[in-house]
């Protein structure tokens, strides 16, 4: 069951970020990447992050695709054009990715050969809680200096937005 | 379970340059909309302060040295030496900043926050013991730098520069991260100490690996931050795109920092697979060196050569790096100090002479500056005799340990090809130094303002550092070679 439910999404995440970097149209890829970030929650909850899987509902596949859709709409962008792509790119881009690829699932796969499949409920760390115990004790310095990169981006949006400079 | 949330007084001195800069960033944030109209220049005098006092802030720090957050910081003689220089280059380029936002009529407390932040970040990773630490510092050292690279917005090159920057350095940032997380899969500890312990334990032979595949990715995000060949191609686009005390800020600050996290993650944690990523690191060196000295040859944009010129010296650098010895890391250090004074100090003349928007930066620009402003063009000679690497100058003694580190590790061929290329290097800035002084200002060249207060600071200051370098080079390397010791 593990097995059957691990395959199907992963499956659908890797499609749908294929799709991702195909569609044409924005919000094709937008929805395409709304299926990678929901079959990747459920692979979280299998791995028994049940935490992380709701943070990437509630997060990613809801506020940050709500705010990459209203960007889109905003912006009026439609289906984009195909113009005259770079032959090294293709030549060199493609196979180059597929090696790199194709070399870390070697490692992955021959480092963890021996590695029992993981059943559901398995490992128990995935709590609400015991994030919230590592991130005020352990990890308290980087979750507050984060505060400072979000300062940050807002005021990179204020430089970037204001209307002329005097 | 009671859990103990406030941190000691030492732990809070530990991290007082990080405090003091967000305060001050903040409150520059706050001031903005009170004091902008009446005293443009408050927010660079503020900046200056708060600096200072973050520079006091390490230094002091530097006094009790050791870790703290559950071992996410630690303060050793590698973070302080740094974060002083990481400050240091911050003063130097606000001082650089006045002339050019007063002229492009851009002064806000905006810019200087972002560089403060941007400062934060920095001091942060040079002082964390942690991937995550190294990533987050990382990161807001870098989001800030996107934003100050694309700071006026309505030019065009502005606008290129930051876009450039932000989608080639998001991608890189992206390798970093996969990096971690299989370097994580393996040890099951982001700490660099405890990676580094679990590495030398006998059950990890098995996973070498795919430690090394962790290792190539996170070489991969550091040597685009550090703008090493083959991973430069960012470098003179942005360098030139961006604005000019903006550019100087970049070539060095960020540059620095990331050569520090480059050297700690590689000396500590990577330290057992040292043979593995020597070789890496060795055309990556000659790489750089090469491409960054035979393009700049053909450069007829002041700034351009210089961002050519800066790979050529993160390529220096990484040679240190191949070395992996004690001495190497002392001597990156030395020469990324060496190399952040002439820089910036090379760039505050470009600012000096550009003239409002940038229109002046073609080479001959600079033709007669000798006879116009002979202090300025003595000051811009200190630099580039510096830069080719002159004795008596701070870069002499900067390749010079550098070259010996190499030799001491047996890296004879490198050094050699190192020689070579400075050799090369030599004909372009001494190309200027012609320009300069031997040809005559051209038909349509205006009259160059008088130096104001804030850039001849930031021209004397760079070349008292690089003299001092230059001449008595033991001090600032006996603190290097005391604090190379420490990371280990």
């Amino acid at each position: 069951m593990d097995l059957f439910f691990f395959v199907l999404f992963a499956t659908v995440a890797v499609l749908s970020a294929i799709s991702v970097v195909v569609q044409r149209h924005p919000i094709a890829s937008a929805l395409s990447l709304v299926g990678v970030m929901a079959s990747l929650a459920v692979l979280y909850l299998a791995l028994g992050a049940e935490f992380v899987a709701m943070v990437q509902i509630i997060v990613y596949a809801g506020a940050v695709m709500v705010l990459f859709v209203f960007v889109i709409m905003l912006l009026n962008a439609g289906a984009e054009e195909r113009r005259g792509r770079s032959l090294t790119a293709h030549l060199l881009g493609v196979p180059v990715l597929i090696a790199f690829l194709g070399l870390i699932c070697y490692f992955v796969q021959r480092e963890f050969a021996n590695a029992g499949f993981m059943k559901f409920g398995n490992f128990t760390g995935g709590s609400a809680q015991s994030i919230g115990l590592a991130l005020f004790t352990d990890y308290l310095l980087p979750f507050e200096i984060t505060s400072v990169l979000i300062l940050i981006a807002i005021l990179g949006a204020i430089v970037l937005a204001r209307k002329e400079m005097d | 379970m009671p859990i103990n949330f406030s941190p000691s007084p030492d732990d809070l001195l530990r991290f007082s340059p990080e405090i003091i800069l967000t305060v001050a960033g903040t409150l520059l944030m706050v001031l903005d909309p009170l004091f902008a109209k009446r005293f443009p220049k408050l927010f660079g005098h503020l900046a200056i302060l708060a600096l200072a006092l973050a520079t006091w802030g390490a230094v002091a720090a530097n006094a009790v040295p050791g870790a703290s957050f559950s071992d996410l910081l630690v303060v050793d003689g590698f973070a302080t030496f740094f974060r002083v220089l990481v400050l240091a280059i911050g003063i130097l380029s606000v001082l650089a900043s006045y002339r050019y936002l007063g002229r492009e009529e851009a002064e806000t407390g905006e810019y200087h926050a972002l560089l403060l932040f941007s400062v934060v970040g920095q001091c942060f990773m040079v002082a964390a013991n942690d991937l995550i630490m190294i990533f987050i510092g990382l990161e807001i050292s870098s989001i800030a730098s996107y934003i100050l690279a694309g700071y006026l917005r309505d030019d065009k090159r502005n606008n290129e520069a930051a876009l450039k920057y932000f989608l080639l350095g998001s991608f890189a940032t992206a390798f970093f991260l996969y990096g971690v997380a299989l370097l994580y899969g393996v040890t099951a500890t982001t700490k660099l100490d405890e990676i580094r312990t679990a590495l030398n334990s006998p059950a990890a032979v098995s996973s070498f690996a795919m430690v090394a595949v962790a290792a190539a990715l996170i070489f991969v995000g550091l040597g685009f931050k550090v703008s090493g060949a083959p991973f430069q191609v960012w470098a003179p686009d942005v360098y030139q795109g961006a604005p000019a005390p903006v550019s100087a800020f970049l070539a060095t600050a960020p540059k620095a920092a990331a050569f520090a996290i480059f050297f700690r993650i590689f000396l500590t944690a990577f330290q057992q697979i040292a043979g593995g990523w020597e070789p890496l690191v060795w055309i990556s060196a000659l790489l750089s060196m090469t491409i960054g000295n035979f393009a700049a040859l053909t450069q007829t944009n002041v700034k351009r050569l210089l961002a050519y010129s800066s790979v050529a010296h993160a390529g220096y650098i990484l040679v240190a790096l191949a070395a992996h010895s004690e001495i190497g890391t002392a001597a990156a250090m030395f020469y990324l100090a060496a190399y952040a004074l002439m820089n910036i100090g090379a760039f505050a003349v470009v600012i000096h002479i550009a003239g409002k928007g940038e229109r002046y930066l073609k080479i001959d620009d600079l033709a007669g500056l000798g006879k116009r402003q002979p202090g300025t063009a003595a000051m811009l000679t200190v630099f580039l005799l510096s830069l080719i690497g002159i004795p008596l100058t701070g870069g002499f003694f900067g390749k010079y340990y550098i070259f010996q580190a190499a030799l001491q590790s047996n890296l004879v061929w490198l050094a050699v090809l190192g020689l070579l290329n400075s050799a090369v290097a030599a004909y372009y800035y001494l190309r200027l130094l012609v320009v300069m002084y031997f040809n005559e200002p051209g038909e349509g060249a205006e009259t160059l303002e008088p130096l104001t207060p804030g850039l001849r600071a930031a021209l004397i200051l760079p070349a008292i550092g690089t003299f001092f370098l230059g001449v008595v080079p033991g001090f600032v390397l006996g603190f290097a070679q005391r604090s190379a010791a420490l990371i280990r």
